[in-house]
């Protein structure tokens, strides 16, 4: 009988009715979402089912009381579909908040811009033709009628972020913005009130919609990964095993744990918490925390980490709060010192504008100061003066780097790899040395089977059938790597410790230890391979067949590696593990520079002695042992099975089972960052060209509006050239391996 | 020119009315998931109801 599941966390109450959040897998048509929602709404109690298609989520509401979250969850697999609850970050849902807001304002600015220019062309054209002064004044009031409050309303991102960097006596890109919009509204509205032939109105306007594209496009893509990332997240969401009050045992979501807990945890499942065993001895393999593969022995009293799988005896533990362990605790430290070095790394946009805010505000003083010696009036030179300020319209600059972020993380997106961090794109592009971890990165997570050449197909297929009805870890990665036909035989019985038997066509076969299987000893040489190589055999009849199974490097890891060392980067492995399992992957990957035996202080102190020579470091881990290292490196990548801790720490988290998005994130790392200071450069030169115009007093609003858009669109159009070359690694990558294109699938990336 | 006097905020009206009417559809959720939107037009579950 299934222990009862309480998945009360995830559901939130509101005056009667209870509403839950679903990542739900394989929607993937119309057909889907009438299925789901019709199949839902039919079940009294509930009250509304909502698919969201774009975010392959589903929300439902139901009378408190009527149902249990787990009722809607096992309707959905009646359905046809798998479901896993969430509870939406608070993040999440302060960046939809946000965006909302940014297409608000976007629409305002929009209906201003355009409304504005409506008046503001028959001016331009009117100048040379008969239009009454008393008209343009008209049109001009008109205009300060609607970019006022359309500016108050729709500027306020900019403002607000301006005043931020102001108080804590920094520049941004966002201060040059303001001042510039501020000072241009002022000077029009002054200029209106003297009925002068020319007023801003709508250079001010045109700039902040042209700004709130890039951010709200900016906004976008970043709120689609994390989207993504949420579901990823909401999938692996593991149960744990709780004893409640009374003693039986109820299935809690991890999230749900406290301290003090008392959990079961049985055989080849992961530890879901950190704590201390008080009942049972088993194995635990911790190589998702140390990098370790051999197991390690665990009784009554040791510490156990989450992520740890539990291979042989059922453990009973209670769990401890967040930092306790030992191991925790150095972790939790180095990870707060290194975090906070990092923070001291400048985006190459907020440098940009350091050096630009005080040079055009500077040039703008200068301008009028010369005018004024050169015996004009003081109001022309002012005039003039703003007129510079408006034309180096930061607007290109502003544009020039979240033009290419924006297209730069839909392209790693679409090679699979989810970025944390804004800044990460050009990070990447900065990367010479790349550091790896080897267990879980190098390696696949899980064991594999290693000689599937030499043996029996059909005795495979056996053996993996088998292997489906035991728990056991490496029957588990056997059953994966092999079984076809996924259904267990009939009458199978596990032997905890020794193996599991059934008959298969009226004789007995059995899978488990050599000696349950009736071997002796091992034939040499099957050992030998790698030391870290398991053996399970498999007897049906008087037939016999011995399985390696061990970690094996990812499909691809043999030619990502020569890849990235054809193009330069100089490559180090850090590991955790013995050096007699780190060697033989070195020495197999070609890559001289390697260390074991490492702790996570070590590795830290490794990869700031390569910061110290001048390296620029990406490092790619997985164990809960990496999250310090991949938080000191300049830039950070994990697999998606990485412990949660390390993932929250990488600036990027890369899918499926193949090496290939970290070559891919470092080549289209390396072109956004080269177009960014492309279009930095193109910037310089608009700038170089229009500042000369507008000191010398040349410039009408006419001028000003065709230069800026001229711009923006010259940098924006850059930018998407950022998708192009991405490509050719995936090309690179998929040439050398075939596995690569599934990853996708398995995401239901839109 | 007089016929600015009116013709003009008529126009600026008639925008504003369209702004209003975006701002009320994004609050309204309208803009939540718009490749379901692209879907559920082609369900025909309406007929359903009907017959």
């Amino acid at each position: 009988m299934p222990e009862p599941l309480d998945l009360s966390i995830f559901v939130r109450r509101d005056g009667g009715i209870s509403h839950l959040d679903l990542a739900v897998e394989g929607i993937g048509c119309a057909g889907c979402i009438r299925k789901i929602e019709g199949g839902l709404k039919h079940i009294p109690g509930i009250v509304d089912a909502r698919v969201n298609f774009t975010n392959r989520r589903l929300a439902v509401d139901w009378h408190d009381g009527a149902l249990k979250a787990g009722d809607v969850i096992s309707a959905l697999e009646r359905i046809g579909y798998r479901s896993h609850p969430f509870a939406p970050e608070r993040a999440e849902t302060d960046e939809a908040r946000h965006a909302r807001r940014l297409l608000q304002c976007l629409a305002v600015a929009g209906f201003a811009a355009m409304n504005i220019m409506l008046l503001s062309v028959p001016v331009w054209s009117g100048a040379a033709a008969d239009m009454t002064p008393e008209t343009r004044d008209f049109f001009h009031w008109l205009s300060a009628l609607i970019a006022l409050p359309a500016a108050a309303y729709a500027g306020q991102p900019f403002f607000r972020s301006a005043l931020t960097a102001l108080r804590r006596r920094r520049l941004n890109m966002d201060v040059p913005i303001s001042l510039g919009v501020l000072l241009a509204l002022a000077m029009s509205l002054l200029e209106t009130a003297r009925h002068a032939e020319h007023a801003y109105f709508d250079s001010a306007v045109m700039l902040l919609f042209f700004l709130l594209c890039g951010r709200y496009l900016d906004h976008a893509m970043r709120r689609k990964t994390r989207a993504v990332a949420g579901n990823l997240a909401a999938m692996k969401g593991e149960l744990a095993h709780r004893f409640a009050d009374g003693g039986e045992l109820v299935a809690v979501p991890v999230a749900a744990l406290t301290p003090g807990d008392r959990l079961l945890v049985r055989p080849g499942e992961r530890v879901p918490a950190d704590g201390t065993v008080i009942s049972g001895a088993s194995e635990l393999d911790d190589s998702l925390v140390t990098g370790e593969t051999a197991r390690r022995p665990v009784a009554a009293g040791d510490g156990v980490y989450a992520g740890s799988v539990n291979y042989f005896g059922a453990l009973t533990m209670r769990v401890s709060a967040a930092g306790t362990g030992t191991l925790i605790d150095e972790v939790e430290r180095l990870l707060a010192k290194a975090v906070t070095a990092r923070s001291r790394h400048l985006r190459l946009a907020d440098r940009a504008a350091q050096l630009y805010a005080p040079m055009v505000h500077a040039t703008a003083a200068l301008t009028a100061i010369g005018w004024l010696i050169a015996g004009a009036s003081l109001h022309d030179a002012i005039i003039t003066a703003i007129a510079v300020l408006i034309v180096t319209c930061p607007c290109a600059l502003a544009l020039a780097i979240p033009a290419v972020q924006v297209v730069g993380s839909g392209a790693l997106f679409r090679a699979g790899v989810i970025l944390n961090a804004g800044d990460a794109i050009e990070r990447l592009g900065e990367v010479d040395t790349v550091v790896l971890d080897k267990t879980g990165t190098l390696t696949l997570p899980e064991p594999q089977l290693a000689n599937a050449a030499d043996l029996d197909p059909d005795m495979i297929q056996k053996a993996a059938r088998l292997a489906l009805s035991s728990r056991h870890p490496l029957a588990a990665a056997l059953a994966r790597a092999a079984a076809r036909e996924r259904v267990p035989y009939s009458d199978a019985l596990e032997e905890p410790g020794l193996g599991v038997r059934a008959p298969i066509d009226g004789v007995e076969a059995r899978l488990g230890s050599l000696a349950f299987c009736g071997i002796a000893a091992p034939p040499d040489g099957l050992c030998e391979l790698e030391p870290a190589t398991t053996l399970i055999a498999f007897a049906h009849g008087d037939r016999h067949a011995l399985f390696a199974l061990r970690q094996t490097l990812r499909p691809d890891a043999v030619a990502i590696t020569k890849a990235l060392a054809e193009r330069g980067f100089g490559l180090r492995i850090l590991s955790g593990d013995r050096p007699q399992a780190v060697a033989p992957i070195a020495a197999r990957l070609g890559i001289a520079q390697w260390q074991a035996a490492l702790d996570p202080a070590h590795k830290i102190a490794a990869i700031e002695a390569l910061k110290a020579a001048g390296h620029r470091v990406l490092m790619v881990g997985d164990g809960l042992n990496d999250a310090p290292a991949l938080a000191a490196a300049h830039v950070s990548l994990s697999p998606i099975a990485a412990a949660h801790i390390t993932q929250a720490h990488a600036d990027a988290v890369f899918l499926g089972d193949a090496l290939a998005p970290v070559l891919r994130a470092l080549l289209i790392g390396g072109r956004a960052r080269w177009l960014m200071r492309q279009n930095l450069w193109l910037a310089v030169v608009y700038n170089a060209l229009a500042v000369p115009v507008a000191i010398a007093g040349f410039i009408t609003p006419l001028l000003a509006a065709i230069a800026m858009s001229g711009s923006s669109l010259l940098v924006t159009l850059n930018a998407l050239r950022a998708r192009g070359r991405g490509e050719e690694g995936a090309a690179v990558a998929a040439r050398e391996d075939a596995v690569t294109p599934s990853l996708h699938s398995a995401v239901t990336v839109p | 020119m007089s016929v600015l006097a009116y013709l003009v905020p008529i126009a600026l009206l008639l925008g504003l009315t369209g702004l209003v009417a975006f701002l009320w559809s994004l609050r309204s959720g309208q803009y939540d998931d718009i490749e379901g939107a692209a879907l559920r037009v082609l369900q025909d579950d309406d007929i359903d109801q009907g017959a």
